[in-house]
């Protein structure tokens, strides 16, 4: 059972790796977003200082959105997913494997760079280590959820529209306690309330999600 | 029909082809307890209430704006309920409630969301504060626009079905955060008007005004749905026997009254 889902993985890694140009224009996007607000809001330190958290966590979100259709899309038009979902591996393995490839190769950049992006925005050195623990605990949340919208949109005319229409609203918890984590550090209080509900949120979700994203594949390839 | 066999049984209802006709008996019942229901309440929020000590008239907008509300979240949960039953039991007739059920709650959300905001103006001297339980119960309303437009977004009945009931549970983890909202956070928003466990701290003529209130949104969405649901049902069952002889009937009706 391991190996089916270290199979996935590596094959999924290997093919984000194989078209690298991809995951590289998510990450330009991010980078683009983050350096429009101040072009957008004036470049005065101090209030680039205040809104840094949530300029980061809004174009991380939004980075994230935009490869989600990517998750599943290749293998439902070639044909792999229902070739998956036939093998008598349990789903729920391979659709973890399948995420987890996909938050290493989107997520885990953006979480990378991030810090360096807070500097442009003037954001405290000692929040940086906040900001890339709120995003390392939150972008796994939000891939995870993502890819349940991404299972239930597969091959739909305005599946992208779609997809941003069913995952926002879920995806608001993990921007408000993450963007809050940061915040919370920079004002004194601490961030370890909100780090922990994000380490709860991604505990839950990474229990439920990958049943729910299995199901969502079922209904979507039958 | 084997239940039928075997004497009176609700679950027969399950069946399409029974549920049409209850439904078609029961709507204009609900539909004119909604009528006189709020005829009531109306009455006894505007002339029998008597003005709030501290807000004075504006808090006459709670008699539409709580009820709208709480309709709003119990929508949400009967729809994540019947997608449930639906998912597990398998059973037609449910998704096709969700799906009916979805709309009304929509409209109750945005109602609440609006009155709210007539209210908020001259109290709080704003429409809209991203305050918790504002916030919570804008995501509802989006998630009840997710729903709409993923079930008609796909052609299919039985993957729109069963799609729209997987994201209607997962939705459903909302509801309990718009509800405790105004306790988790301390917030603008007041706390809860009424306690099932608490003396009641408004006005006897309020509370009742409120209640009333409360009972004609629920028969108006009984009635609105019941009337959904027929033709959702003529539609998906179009190729059988019985909706052919059903609108023959129908069409015969309309005949003999023109």
């Amino acid at each position: 059972m391991l190996s089916a889902f270290v199979a996935v993985l590596r094959r999924d890694l290997l093919l984000a790796w194989r078209g690298r140009a991809d995951v590289l224009v998510t990450l330009a996007f991010f980078v683009i977003v983050v350096c429009l607000f101040p072009f957008g809001v004036g470049a005065e330190p101090n209030l680039l200082r205040a809104i840094a958290p949530g300029v980061l966590w809004v174009a991380a979100l939004l980075a994230c959105l935009l490869s989600l259709h990517r998750l599943f899309a290749q293998d439902h038009a070639d044909g792999t997913l229902e070739q998956l979902l036939l093998s008598s591996e349990p789903a729920v393995l391979w659709v973890t494997a399948k995420v987890l490839a996909f938050w290493l190769s989107t997520g885990l950049p953006v979480v990378v760079v991030a810090p360096a992006l807070a500097l442009l925005l003037d954001l405290e050195q000692g929040a940086l280590s906040i900001l890339v623990l709120s995003l390392a605990l939150g972008t796994p949340i939000l891939a995870l959820l993502g890819a349940v919208g991404a299972a239930l949109t597969l091959g739909l005319r305005g599946g992208g529209m779609l997809l941003a229409l069913l995952v926002l609203p879920l995806f608001v918890p993990v921007l408000i306690f993450g963007a809050g984590a940061v915040e919370a550090e920079l004002s004194g209080t601490g961030a370890a309330a909100h780090l922990l509900l994000l380490g709860g949120g991604l505990a839950g979700a990474l229990a439920l999600a990958p049943l729910a994203c299995a199901a969502a594949l079922r209904i979507s390839s039958e | 029909m084997t239940t039928s066999d075997r004497g009176f049984s609700l679950f027969r209802f399950a069946a399409p082809q029974a549920f049409y006709p209850l439904a078609g008996r029961l709507a204009p019942w609900f539909a004119a307890a909604a009528a006189v229901l709020t005829v009531v309440g109306l009455w006894l929020a505007f002339f029998v209430a008597p003005t709030d000590a501290v807000q004075g008239e504006v808090y006459r907008v709670i008699f539409i704006h709580v009820p709208a509300a709480w309709m709003s979240m119990f929508i949400y949960l009967v729809m994540a309920g019947w997608s449930a039953v639906g998912l597990v039991m398998n059973t037609r007739l449910s998704f096709i409630m969700s799906q009916a059920l979805a709309p009304t709650g929509a409209m109750f959300c945005f109602v609440a969301l609006w009155t709210g905001a007539l209210w908020g103006r001259p109290t709080w001297g704003a429409y809209w504060v991203w305050d918790a339980r504002l916030t919570s119960q804008l995501l509802l309303l989006f998630l009840y626009f997710g729903f709409i437009a993923l079930t008609r977004a796909i052609e299919d009945p039985r993957r729109a079905d069963r799609a729209g009931a997987l994201i209607a549970i997962v939705g459903a983890v909302n509801v309990p955060v718009i509800y405790f909202s105004v306790k988790w956070w301390n917030t603008l928003h007041q706390g809860a008007s009424v306690s099932l466990t608490k003396a009641p701290s408004m006005a006897s003529t309020m509370l009742a005004g409120m209640l009333v209130m409360a009972f004609a949104a629920w028969a108006y969405t009984l009635a609105v749905v019941l009337w959904r649901v027929r033709p959702m049902i003529l539609e998906r069952e179009r190729h059988t026997e019985w909706v052919g002889a059903v609108l023959a009937q129908e069409a015969a009706a309309e005949g003999g009254r023109g």
